[in-house]
């Protein structure tokens, strides 16, 4: 169990973005952390893999535990190590290694049979990265950058793998494609937390959701509970009163849209 | 014609070699941390001293030597990381710039105390024999500095190329974030920088300590021709590094051959101006080098 617990985030000594997060990801189970742009998910995630200090962030209460073993002691290579990897936002690949050699530095702490069995398991998960295995990874379209963002973070052999806004800016049926992935990691016995702004696809495939806002779990509850939630259809929605004048409601129109599509 | 390849060329390409192994220390650590270390001149005046110190006090046979002055100063590179670069992390590279700018007073001040002012040798690997190329005398100390210099620039690539932590030298490289997330431990690439970079820096020490007439602590100054090369040759390429600090030795060396006969006019130590004209002129037509890349940030 991957478990955050009262967690109170800092960035810059001053700005308080998390107010008491807690939120559960059972060993083997699909979670999913939603909520709108700006309300905390990446904050979470960060604190998790040892990364808020690279953005001036820190922990000013609670804590996060690795089955009982806490976890926010730890830094980013330790987190690894401890067996929890991770799809940041915006894929971040290394646009100017290979695809091959972007799998291997996800392998980077594991041993050298490891890496190759990794690579194998890659290769067959995603068989358009060994076509391209010796190709700049920067060529690769988005839906590929995503997959070997993905298997980028399957090289360190996680046991929970934590995924930020993977159907970001990807096709319908590419999403479809990545989501069916997930089922299909998970399946292989990795725990996921699902980190989107799409909450039909991310309760589609989760068993248990949490919706955050300006910093705070503010619904916590089964996937199929949060699936038939009025609040959540009616909110996520919000078109009774939007009125598309300009570009930028537009897109904010079409990102709560997205919510239910 | 055989002056124009003996002092000319293969003299030029000797003295470029060692201002390519400095500039690619340069970059190495530039690339890894983002900083530009002023302290290299020290690095490499420290690492002429223990060579000689190894292969002239100790006795040791002068490969040995040679690589023992390396293993001590890639030490030496490591702890100054350590202690004086570290805490900059995160802060502006220009302050980390600028701490290594103090850190070249200190090493500087210590070579001097060490050295003392009399003119020390590294011994003499090479002697004033001259070998035979394509039938053309030359200096066998200016081939061995070529080929000392391309074959350690050359470990160093096949290192970065080919292996696990060269790989993730290079991912820290275009993204600290990314490769922390990947598990790499990001302070230890750093580090690793740094005693490649001083390991390096001691070897061209090393060479430049068996000219003629041997080294003394300001001979440290020689380390500066590397700024222009790293400049012309783009701050961020190795393969920069090395071209440029072949073209810049070369250029020198024919200056130094040839002006005081074609245009004695220009005066005396004109060759000691040379790279830093070639600089001028390649910033003029490309501001960042012949292979650095557009987004590089001047320090
Ligand atoms: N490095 C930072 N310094 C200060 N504030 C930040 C930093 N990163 C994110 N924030 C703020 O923290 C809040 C949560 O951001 P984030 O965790 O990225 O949300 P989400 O991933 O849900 O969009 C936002 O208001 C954002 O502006
Ligand atoms: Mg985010």
């Amino acid at each position: 169990m991957l478990a955050v617990k009262n967690l109170d985030v800092v960035y810059e000594d001053v700005v308080l973005v998390l107010k008491n997060v807690t939120l559960q990801v059972p060993a083997g189970a699909i979670v999913a952390l939603l909520g709108a742009n700006g309300a905390g998910k990446t904050t979470v995630l960060r604190a998790i893999t040892g990364l808020l200090d690279v953005h001036r962030g820190s922990i000013t209460r609670g804590g996060i535990t690795l089955d009982d073993e806490p976890l926010h002691h730890l830094d980013a290579p330790g987190t690894v190590a401890a067996g929890v990897g991770q799809v940041m936002e915006g894929r971040r690949i290394f646009t100017e290694l290979t695809v091959e050699e972007n799998l291997r530095i996800g392998g980077h702490a594991a041993d050298r049979r490891s890496v190759a069995v990794g690579l194998e398991r890659a290769y067959t998960l995603f068989p358009v990265l060994a076509e391209r295995r010796r190709q700049v990874a920067g060529y690769l379209s988005g839906g590929e950058q995503q997959m070997l963002a993905i298997g980028r973070a399957l090289m360190s052999r996680p046991r929970y793998l934590l995924l930020d806004e993977p159907s970001l800016g990807l096709a319908p049926r590419l999403v479809q494609h990545i989501k069916d992935l997930i089922v299909e990691i998970n399946r292989q016995g990795t725990g996921v937390l699902l980190v989107e702004q799409n909450a039909s696809m991310a309760l589609s495939i989760a068993s248990h959701g949490y919706v955050m806002e300006t910093g705070k779990v503010v619904m916590d509850a089964p996937a199929e509970v949060l699936r038939a939630n009025d609040d959540i259809r009616e909110f996520y929605l919000g078109l009774s009163e939007e009125r598309a004048v300009s570009f930028r409601d537009v897109k904010h129109y079409r990102r709560r849209k997205r919510w239910l599509s | 014609m055989t002056e124009l390849i003996s002092s000319g060329l293969v003299r030029g390409m000797g003295i470029g070699s060692t201002y390519a192994l400095l500039a690619v220390g340069f970059v190495i650590i530039y690339r890894a941390t983002g900083v530009i270390n002023f302290a290299q001149p020290a690095l490499m005046i420290l690492g002429a001293y223990a060579t000689s110190v190894f292969a002239t006090g100790v006795g040791m046979p002068f490969p040995v030597a040679v690589l023992a002055a390396m293993a001590v100063l890639a030490a030496v590179g490591m702890a100054t990381e350590r202690v004086a670069l570290r805490p900059m992390v995160g802060r502006q590279p220009f302050a980390a710039a600028m701490v290594t700018v103090g850190v070249l007073t200190v090493l500087f001040v210590v070579a001097h105390r060490l050295i003392g002012t009399q003119v020390r040798t590294v011994g003499d690997p090479w002697g004033l024999e001259r070998a035979s190329l394509f039938g053309v005398s030359v200096a066998q100390v200016d081939l061995a500095k070529i080929v000392v210099s391309l074959v350690a620039i050359g470990a160093v690539g096949l290192f970065l190329a080919r292996s696990r932590l060269g790989l993730a030298m290079r991912a820290t490289s275009m993204d600290q974030e990314v490769a922390l997330a990947q598990g790499v431990n990001v302070g230890r690439m750093f580090s690793l920088a740094w005693g490649i970079s001083a390991a390096l820096a001691a070897l061209a020490g090393m060479l430049v300590g068996t000219s003629a007439g041997g080294f003394e602590a300001i001979t440290a100054l020689v380390a500066l021709k590397a700024l222009p090369v790293i400049i012309v040759g783009g701050l961020d390429s190795i393969k920069g590094a090395v071209y440029a600090g072949l073209l810049i030795g070369i250029a020198e060396a024919l200056t130094r051959t040839y002006q005081p006969r074609y245009a004695e006019w220009l005066g005396a130590n004109v060759d000691v101006v040379v790279p830093y004209v070639i600089m001028i002129v390649v910033l003029a037509f490309r501001p960042y080098g012949l292979f650095g890349t557009r987004e590089v940030e001047r320090v």
